[in-house]
């Protein structure tokens, strides 16, 4: 049986925010008489994470998803309730955890600017107390995996974003750690990049069975990582559960375009009592419920002339992106 | 705490340390250049104060060069360590980066004093040096064991002392998020340690040995080299050093818990 290597339960953080007035007034008695108040951003969540699992964070900007991910690598101290990873409290920072995890972070950098990243992995490697020999077992590895050789000779600040973010992630993983937190990884790479530390990361989990927490506002990253999302609205936990699952309660029609091969043909399954959205000359679009897609199918390949058939899957970033502003769906 | 690997880490710093500023060579040049000329200007300042009667606070200027050489040394180390280190504190804190460092299984303290150094500041720390023993030249200083041991010892507690109170500010950061202002301040006191303690009034001599004690930093250790310290003063330096050490670790400790990262 595959164990849980994060518990969380009934975990609530609370920041003081101070507020300001706009104006020169406002900046006058917010430099004096500083108004905070206590803002609950995390609000009594629960949830486990099972050995090998790649989870995804949903949530609008704001909604708490960071503040979690800081919460169990142990950066900041929960408010109420309580967390293990992997048999640690994270907040304790012990050796033995910190060893076992790593942070990345897509806005943020540790690589030494001025140098070449292999600089920079041997400092890390040398922190994790590996010689120079795994240090540079590990680094053949890695800059395998990741496609990159010559970057490593570069300084920093003369790489491409793509070839940083991979060396980041050199440089995160040196010490081979079995949970990864990853915040908005893919954030400002180009389409390809994207693809390519979509590709290493499974490759990753796969070979090391490493967990993974991700949180990304490309919806194709969660798409083609995580079976599973845990969806943040307002610091509460709104959805925990299978990706597909919350897909299809979200959209349970989809659109099929069929073009007839007349236009009477058009008019007669318009009025056969499917949902028709619109019909233009000999096109009709019509939805039809996701369970029962194959037999409408049928029945109107078989009753009508079709030339041909498009079934058209909304968007998952707006169906997604709709819910997460309105934590409007019911599961 | 593992001492090898400890060591080890500090070998990287140094290597990454001097590799980046190697970088940019005019820098480097550009800053020896300032160093030399700044210890010429300190001590033609120094020499104008004397120009009157030869004496400031019942020093000679000959006794108050050796304050000079110690302020020079201290800066020197400064520049080298502090400087580049510590108030990247600031920057790690209002960025967010003190991420990074808090979770690599390291001692923090450790990584955020000691990760950087500025190869120019030694140039610094060798006029000092050099200038120190040009003043145990003149002021005819016999260099014995018991000397070198209590002279070792000051220089070492200014050093812990200027290093606490540097860091004991940079941590205020977590709560107040920019404390350029503070250390500001803090660099213009060391200024006022190349001066023999005796020259300020009554009233300043209490605020820079109770409240600032800037007076430990140069002024006793000069005194050890005179001959002129008892043994008392230079046991409270000791006893002033340890307890700024503790102090400013503790509140590092006291403050993390209290850091919550910078919103990504």
């Amino acid at each position: 049986m595959v164990q849980n290597i994060i518990d969380v339960r009934n975990l609530s953080k609370s920041f003081d925010i101070s507020s300001k007035e706009p104006g020169l007034k406002g900046t006058i008695k917010h430099f004096f008489r500083r108004q905070t108040k206590s803002l609950k951003v995390i609000k009594d969540i629960s949830f486990e994470i099972k050995e090998g699992e790649i989870v995804g964070f949903l949530g609008a900007n704001g909604a708490g998803k960071t503040t979690i991910l800081k919460m169990l690598c142990g950066l900041i101290y929960p408010s109420e309730g309580s967390i293990l990873v992997s048999g640690y409290l994270p907040f304790r920072r012990k050796e033995n955890f910190l060893k076992n995890i790593t942070l990345i972070m897509g806005q943020k950098q540790q690589l030494i600017w001025d140098l070449p990243p292999i600089e920079s992995f041997y400092l890390n490697a040398s922190i994790y107390d590996l010689d120079k020999f795994e240090a540079k077992k590990r680094i053949k590895k890695l800059s395998e995996m990741l496609e990159i050789d010559e970057e490593l000779f570069v300084p920093v600040r003369k790489l491409s974003l793509g070839q940083r973010m991979k060396s980041e992630l050199l440089a995160a993983l040196i010490h081979e750690p079995s949970i990864l937190f990853l915040d908005e990884p893919t954030l400002g790479l180009d389409i390809n990049a994207q693809r390519n530390l979509r590709k290493f990361l499974q490759k990753y989990n796969k070979e090391t069975n490493a967990t993974i927490c991700l949180t990304s506002h490309y919806m194709k990253d969660i798409t083609s990582l995580c079976k599973r999302v845990i969806c943040v609205h307002e610091g509460a936990i709104s959805y925990d559960g299978k990706l597909d699952l919350l897909l299809k309660k979200l959209s349970p029609v989809k659109e099929i375009l069929i073009v007839c091969r007349s236009e009477e043909d058009a008019i007669k399954l318009k009025n056969s009592g499917f949902t028709v959205k619109n019909k233009v000359k000999n096109e009709i679009t019509i939805k039809i419920e996701n369970n029962s897609i194959t037999s409408s199918l049928k029945t109107i390949l078989n009753n009508f002339d079709i030339e041909d058939l498009f079934i058209n899957e909304p968007p998952i970033d707006e169906v997604i992106g709709k819910v997460l502003i309105k934590n409007d769906y019911d599961i | 705490m593992n001492l090898r690997k400890y060591l080890k880490v500090y070998r990287k710093f140094l290597h990454t340390s001097l590799a980046s500023e190697l970088e940019y060579k005019t820098n480097i040049l550009v800053d020896l250049i300032t160093a030399i000329l700044s210890l010429i200007g300190s001590i033609f300042l120094l020499s104008i104060f004397f120009q009157n009667n030869g004496y400031i606070g019942g020093w000679k200027f000959e006794q108050a060069l050796i304050i000079q050489a110690i302020y020079t040394i201290l800066n020197g180390i400064t520049n080298t360590w502090f400087n580049p280190n510590l108030t990247e504190i600031v920057k790690h804190i209002r960025e967010g980066t003190l991420d990074f460092v808090l979770l690599k299984p390291i001692d923090s303290q450790f990584f955020i004093s000691l990760k950087k150094l500025n190869p120019s500041g030694f140039l610094e720390i060798m006029l000092g040096f050099l200038l120190l023993f040009f003043c145990i030249r003149i002021n005819q200083i016999n260099l014995n064991l018991s000397f070198l041991t209590l002279s070792s010892i000051t220089i070492s507690c200014s050093i812990c002392i200027l290093y606490s109170l540097w860091f004991f500010i940079s941590t205020t950061t977590i709560w107040f998020v920019k404390t350029w202002n503070a250390i500001e301040v803090l660099r213009s006191f060391l200024y006022i340690g190349r001066f023999p303690l005796n020259s300020f009034s009554f009233s300043l001599r209490i605020f820079f040995s109770v409240f600032i004690p800037i007076a430990f930093i140069t002024t006793i250790p000069s005194e050890v080299f005179l001959g002129l310290s008892v043994l008392w003063k230079i046991l409270l330096e000791v006893i002033v050093a340890i307890v700024f050490l503790i102090t400013s670790r503790k509140f590092w400790l006291f403050a993390l818990k209290f850091y919550s990262s910078a919103s990504s």
